[in-house]
């Protein structure tokens, strides 16, 4: 009888891999402490990155419903982990859920494998869901990040292909915010000069299509470091507004008060038919 | 236009046979048009590219003409409904020679004709499926305007039409400016010709650029413009992420 299969654990350790860890030790692997992990991956320092080594993203803050601006400030920029930050376009309420899923499924990765998540994990994790719904799930993601194999950004449709790019623009406004990258991208940039173009893109979607509006937000991610500039730039502010504020006028001053009661006006007629039930 | 479909038309009182008649959808088109106005004149660039559908068939169409002596017209769309605008302007710029009065049609006067023409057909379910850029100089005055096949017309600083509309004019909102120098000019141009290469799937790297200014007009020669593709991501683009492109 194969007991040892069939019958569900009690408890207490599982002793399946010691065999294999043994074997692996005898050849030459260090086994990984509790509270530390040891990193075997070689650091490259990637000179011709995007933005000097760091990724930059952008986005505006208009979320419409049909023809009406339903959001005049929402956050289209996710956090998907310390260094990794994804920005939807599409059906918010899509963007939100598979960013959020795929954030909590890289967090319970970190804790399991006990290294900071790479960027291709995210990648992988929401094409393949996106994939599985077969374009219904309406998320047109831009994932950008930085790891110990160096910067990376990508664009995911949501049907689930994706791009590996070196700019990237996505929703109604990307062919006015594309038109400023293709004519004024090179590499090389640093990090001032790319959030000027990335800021630049962004306010050519807002100022040419409808679609896209209100403030811009950036966020910048370098190695072991990331700024999430929230309204970075705010070129509609509200144009007519009184200096003098508003002021509403005083109470008028009660003088008197005298109640008189209103007579009642029902005229009863005498041997008139019965109303009418 | 009566003389063609008359035979036809005489059969079917009702019209349903000149339904074969009427344009339904195009079918060798020309992409977009851009055109600005500048310092001494205006400037109008379009690619030489006739496609058929999906296919690139024809690469050496002339998309921008001269009308007259003060205008210059691009078209977009269906070629050969082009070629026919072409022959109504030149029409029209042959009995205005033969008045011989000593004026002669100006750009603001050729671009309402077209509108005209255009929204007349639009109203009777007939269009001249083209997009219209039309400028020019007549009397130091500057004129640049546009006319679409359902008749939309209006004149402003830089036109564009087709995919210049989304690719061109954010970056010609952003960098025109009054007085640019024919060098400046020919620059910004090619600018937006570029990224509608890099981005409009019918565009072909073979463009000419128009000129009038108050002595005349100059239509380029075919050039290519350079491109680049040397970008680090593009060399070994699945290299961290397998299954992309």
């Amino acid at each position: 009888m194969t007991a040892s299969e069939s019958m569900p654990h009690k408890g207490g350790f599982s002793f399946d891999l010691c065999k294999r860890n043994e074997m692996l030790a005898q050849k030459g692997l260090k086994q990984p402490g509790f509270l530390k992990t040891v990193c075997f991956d070689l650091l490259r320092n990637n000179d011709l990155g995007y933005f000097y080594d760091g990724v930059i993203l952008g986005a505006d803050t208009r979320a419409t419903e049909g023809p009406i601006v339903a959001d005049k400030n929402c956050e289209k920029i996710h956090y998907m982990a310390p260094n990794i930050y994804c920005c939807g376009a599409g059906t918010a309420a899509d963007t939100e859920a598979v960013t959020d899923m795929v954030s909590s499924q890289l967090k319970l990765h970190r804790y399991h494998t006990g290294r900071e998540s790479r960027v291709v994990t995210a990648l992988s994790l929401l094409k393949s869901h996106l994939f599985s719904y077969q374009g219904h799930v309406s998320a047109a993601l831009v994932l950008g990040g930085v790891d110990v194999t160096g910067p990376h950004l990508h664009t995911i449709y949501p049907h689930g292909s994706t791009d590996t790019l070196p700019f990237a623009t996505m929703g109604s406004g990307s062919l006015a915010a594309m038109a400023i990258f293709e004519s004024k991208y090179c590499e090389g940039l640093s990090r001032d000069e790319g959030i000027k173009l990335v800021a630049e893109a962004i306010c050519s979607g807002i100022f040419n299509d409808l679609g896209s509006g209100s403030n811009v937000d950036i966020c910048v991610i370098t190695k072991g470091k990331q700024e999430y500039l929230r309204n970075y730039m705010s070129p509609n502010p509200r144009t007519y507004i009184s200096e003098k504020g508003y002021s509403f006028s005083k109470k008028t001053e009660v003088l008197l008060t005298k109640i008189t009661p209103l007579r009642e006006m029902v005229e009863v007629i005498e041997g008139a038919d019965a109303m009418e039930e | 236009m009566n003389m063609v479909d008359s035979a036809p038309a005489m059969h079917n009182l009702i019209g349903s046979e000149s339904d074969s008649q009427r344009t339904l959808y195009p079918y060798v088109t020309g992409t977009s048009v851009v055109g600005i106005k500048y310092k001494d004149g205006i400037l109008l660039a379009a690619d030489m590219g006739g496609s058929y559908g999906s296919t690139l068939r024809y690469k050496t169409v002339e998309r921008l003409k001269s009308v007259g002596k003060h205008s210059i017209i691009g078209a977009s769309g269906e070629i050969s409904d082009f070629q026919e605008i072409m022959r109504y302007l030149d029409e029209l710029i042959l009995y205005d020679n033969m008045w011989d009065d000593g004026n002669s049609l100006g750009p603001k006067q050729v671009h309402n004709y077209l509108t005209q023409v255009m929204y007349n057909r639009r109203n009777k379910f007939n269009p001249l499926w083209n997009s219209l850029v039309l400028g020019g100089v007549k009397n130091g005055q500057k004129y640049l305007g546009t006319v679409s096949m359902i008749g939309v017309h209006y004149e402003d600083n830089h036109v564009a039409t087709g995919f210049g509309n989304h690719l061109a004019r954010p970056l010609l909102r952003d960098e025109w400016h009054e007085n640019l120098t024919f060098e400046e000019g020919v620059k910004l141009l090619e600018k937006c010709m570029r990224v509608l290469l890099y981005r409009d799937r019918s565009a072909v790297n073979k463009l000419q650029i128009a000129k009038i200014t108050e002595e005349g007009v100059t239509i380029s020669e075919p050039y290519a413009l350079k491109t680049f593709w040397n970008f680090a991501a593009f060399q070994n683009p699945t290299a961290g992420a397998e299954g992309s492109w």
